[in-house]
């Protein structure tokens, strides 16, 4: 005995009534197993009904796979219902990868070619849902048969059959092609519909398509316009827009076909837009002007559009334009100049899309007439936006600031902004070039100084703003000293002040590691820059040589060193730094340090510790290595013989064409030399070493070697290695001479001597002729 | 082009889905679900078009139901909102009280 089946709604009513998922479950599978059961018994009288339950059993996502045969024994009914719920269940159920498919190719072609509409199209429906390449292949004939057909009905699905076919078998192309121009006379809109994305779609395909249907463009210009003027028609008006979608359509297949539209204009001028609909249309009418290549008077009328819409309350017509107009201002870039103020104004939009847009399009308006009020704006708009596009909104502030910057000045001021914002999301080279920008900037130390202490003054956490400001103080600590600067207000600032600040970063735990390098720096270099005493300097310093972070210590322990025993070279070793390449390494203080040390070895102070063998041990391990001479552990001197052995070091790469040595002076024995060397990393800077060796039979004492050069140029006297060179070739006095010439003027040097020798006072000056050219140029 | 056509509750359960390229099944479920996020978390001030890896999503609320439709770049965004309110519009046609 079998239960008398549900109806459909009686299911439907059964399944909501169930209050959990547990139950929806239950009340199915036992409803599918009825179905199953009346399957296999093969009930034709209520097939369709059970069949009907599946399909929506399926739609709420349970397996159905069991009813596909029924499907076919359902098409293959002679009745329309049962051949409506056969189709609607071969769409749903049968597709490509199931075998089953095939076997309703004979059904739908047998339907096709039956007189009765209905069923011819249930059976194009089905077929434009699921045909598969061999099924359209078979039923291409049958369907082209149908286009010709004079029932609108039948057409238009027909044609809509017709684009799967092309889209699943490009092959076909050539038989659905003739038929297009026919049925573009069609006055029908769903044919004509149907018949636009047929040819939009023969077009992507083909370009041999392309060429045969711009002969078509007339006509299709011709249906655009009629639309446009001819009044309202109640069967295809969409709140007042003559069939929007057709217009797109139209729109869309004319840019195919690469033509410039005088009705763009006419349709621009008509549409009404207080309707979303007409505002579609327009905005189609803009895509079509941009994408093919229309006369500038289009593109400005395409441009007007969208800053109409831009004014528009409606967020979504917004969004639209911000879009469109982000990609025509590469090409547009005056015409959308025209609407900068709508733009920013969007960027205080509340939604997230909208406000990125704006700021995107913000930023590629920015150009060197308007940079000072749109950087006002994107600030403004920095400090108030959501933290995703902080970073974002940051380094585009930068980028546009270093390309448009009006003065080093604002330059600064903005990098300086941005930094107290959003320091925490700028990129990790925006200090690099702030620094560079501000080492460049000579006239701006002072100020710049002071802005940057006055900011850390107020809050040490932002890491870039940090190590910044302490490199900045480090350098040019004296001028924050000195009081007095133009531009800003005179601040009186203490020298303990300034440590203390410098002692808080470093002690603070929100620095970085990085952070805290720059500060201990910093101290040192303001050991030498300050006028009162160093000790609180020296006892900051002398607490980090115990600190557990490496780098740190490291440092420490130098500076420490560099108090203790090379006190007479701090100055010359910390003094300001030159200005820094752009593209070249960065010369941070690592390179600095590599400068002073090879400086250090080489000018050999009085060879006390006679630890000599040790460092030529340490000379053969750093053969070749580079990079380990910038550490040397404790810098020990040298003994003055292994003076050109040190010359050669790595850490001071050897001169690209050594300049020969000059003999200046020779007098009874006693012989004066010059070595020069040009450092490559500083084409300004030449190291004289002075040797005076003593061949003849009595030593010479008081040996004092003075130096004098032309006013352009700088001169340094180090130390010398002594004062007495013992006789018969002893071991010759050496003192290096630092020259800055960055003008490169001619080198000219004068020198004087005072000696005593055989028990005589000796006295000589004399200018150094025949430099060689290499020296100065 | 149209890619996918879903319908959705409040409570984030698909009432209809219909895909036009083929998706693994397991597949679409999570991208049901993290379009369902998306279009859930948008407030009645934004706009109703938000991006989603290389589709665009067009979605629009009716009471308690989210039309979503994802669409690949070369469609008119504006068309295919029009064309969301037109779909509801049909059904209530055939339906009535569709939209109450």
């Amino acid at each position: 005995m079998v239960a008398p089946s549900l109806k459909l709604q009686d299911l439907i009513e059964e399944i909501r009534g169930a209050k959990t998922q547990a139950q929806e479950r239950e009340v199915i599978q036992k409803e599918c197993a009825h179905i199953r059961a009346s399957f296999r018994d093969g009930d034709p009288v209520h097939r369709h009904r059970q069949l009907a339950k599946l399909l929506y059993v399926h739609m709420l996502g349970y397996p159905a796979h069991f009813g596909q045969m029924e499907c076919l024994k359902l098409i293959a009914s002679s009745r329309f219902t049962d051949k409506r719920v056969g189709y609607l269940g071969a769409m749903l159920l049968l597709d490509e990868r199931h075998d089953a498919h095939l076997l309703i190719t004979n059904s739908i072609k047998n339907d096709l070619s039956q007189g009765i509409q209905p069923v011819q199209g249930l059976a194009l429906c089905t077929l434009s849902t699921m045909g598969s390449a061999e099924m359209c292949r078979d039923l291409a004939p049958e369907v082209e048969k149908l286009l010709l057909q004079p029932s609108p009905y039948v057409r238009k699905k027909a044609i809509l059959t017709a684009v799967h076919m092309i889209r699943k078998v490009p092959e076909l192309s050539s038989v659905f092609l003739p038929p297009c121009v026919h049925l573009l006379h069609e006055r029908h809109h769903g044919i004509l519909l149907g018949t636009i994305t047929l040819i939009t779609e023969l077009c992507e395909r083909s370009p041999a398509a392309l060429r045969h249907f711009r002969k078509v463009v007339p006509q299709l210009v011709q249906i655009l316009r009629t639309l446009v003027t001819t009044g309202y028609s109640t069967e295809h008006s969409i709140s007042g827009v003559s069939d929007p979608f057709l217009q797109v359509g139209g729109h869309s297949s004319k840019t195919m076909t690469n033509t410039s539209p005088l009705s763009s204009t006419q349709v621009a001028t008509n549409t009404d837009t207080s309707r979303n609909a007409g505002n579609a249309v327009l905005f189609e009418t803009v895509l079509t002007i941009m994408d093919i290549r229309s006369a500038a008077g289009l593109r400005v009328l395409a441009v007007n559009i969208l800053g109409r819409f831009l004014l528009n309350s409606d967020r979504n017509i917004r969004y639209v334009a911000l879009t469109s107009l982000l990609r025509l201002v590469q090409s547009d870039h005056s015409a959308v100049q025209r609407h900068r103020p709508t733009v920013v104004d969007c960027l205080q939009e509340t939604d997230a899309s909208l406000s990125r847009r704006a700021l995107e399009l913000s930023l590629a308006l920015v150009n060197s007439s308007n940079v000072r009020a749109m950087m006002q704006e994107l600030q403004a708009f920095l400090e108030s936006c959501p933290p995703d596009l902080r970073a974002d909104c940051a380094s585009g502030i930068l980028l546009a600031a270093e390309r448009f910057a009006p003065t080093k000045r604002w330059h600064i001021d903005t990098i300086l902004h941005v930094l107290t914002t959003a320091g925490t999301h700028v990129r990790d080279d925006a200090v690099a070039n702030l620094t560079q920008l501000i080492g460049g900037a000579q006239e701006l130390h002072a100020y710049s100084v002071r802005r940057l202490y006055n900011a850390l003054a107020e809050d040490i956490s932002q890491q870039p703003l940090v190590q910044v400001a302490a490199w900045c103080i480090g350098e040019y600590g004296d001028l924050l000293l000195e009081g007095n600067c133009e531009e800003i207000e005179p601040l009186q600032v203490d020298e303990e002040e300034v440590l203390a600040l410098l002692e808080k970063v470093l002690q603070s735990h929100m620095s970085l590691p990085a952070t805290r390098g720059y500060a201990l720096t910093a101290l040192m270099k303001l050991s030498t820059r300050l006028q009162g005493d160093n000790n609180r300097i020296r006892q900051v310093v002398s607490i980090y040589r115990s600190c557990l972070d490496v780098e740190l210590q490291q440092r420490a322990v130098e500076y420490d060193t560099l108090f203790r025993k090379y006190d007479h070279m701090r100055a010359a070793i910390l003094e300001k730094m030159p200005l820094v390449e752009r593209d070249g390494p960065q010369a941070d203080e690592e390179a600095k340090e590599s400068k002073a040390a090879a400086q250090l070895s080489e000018a050999a102070p009085a060879p006390t510790e006679p630890q000599a063998s040790q460092l030529l041990d340490l000379l053969d391990l750093l053969d070749g290595a580079s990079g380990d001479a910038q550490h040397p552990p404790p810098l020990d001197p040298s003994p003055g013989g292994a003076l050109v052995y040190l010359l050669d070091l790595p850490c001071a790469p050897p001169p690209p064409a050594p300049i020969p040595d000059l003999k200046v002076f020779e007098r009874e024995g006693v012989q004066l030399n010059l070595s020069f060397i040009r450092p490559p990393e500083n084409p300004a800077l030449l190291l004289i070493t002075a040797t005076a060796t003593n061949s003849s039979e009595g030593d010479v004492t008081d040996f004092i070697c003075q130096a004098a050069v032309p006013k352009s140029l700088q001169l340094q006297l180090q130390a010398p290695s002594g004062n007495t060179v013992p006789a018969r070739g002893g071991l010759p006095i050496t003192q290096l001479f630092r020259i800055l010439n960055p003008n490169k003027a001619p080198l000219r040097l004068k020198l004087r001597l005072t000696y005593n020798h055989f028990h005589q006072s000796v006295q000589e000056i004399f200018e150094v002729n025949n430099l060689p050219v290499e020296s100065w140029q | 082009m149209i890619k996918f056509f879903l319908m959705v509750n409040k409570q984030g359960q698909t009432r209809l889905s219909k895909y036009y390229e083929h998706v693994d099944i397991n597949k679409r479920t999570l991208l049901e679900t993290e379009v369902i996020k998306s279009c859930l978390s948008r407030s009645n001030e934004q706009c109703s078009f938000i991006e989603y890896k290389d589709f665009k999503l067009i979605y629009r609320q009716y009471a308690a139901l989210f039309i979503v439709v994802g669409v690949n770049d070369t469609e008119n965004e504006m068309a295919i909102y029009e064309f969301i309110h037109n779909f509801v519009e049909v059904l209530d046609e055939y339906f009535s009280r569709v939209v109450s």
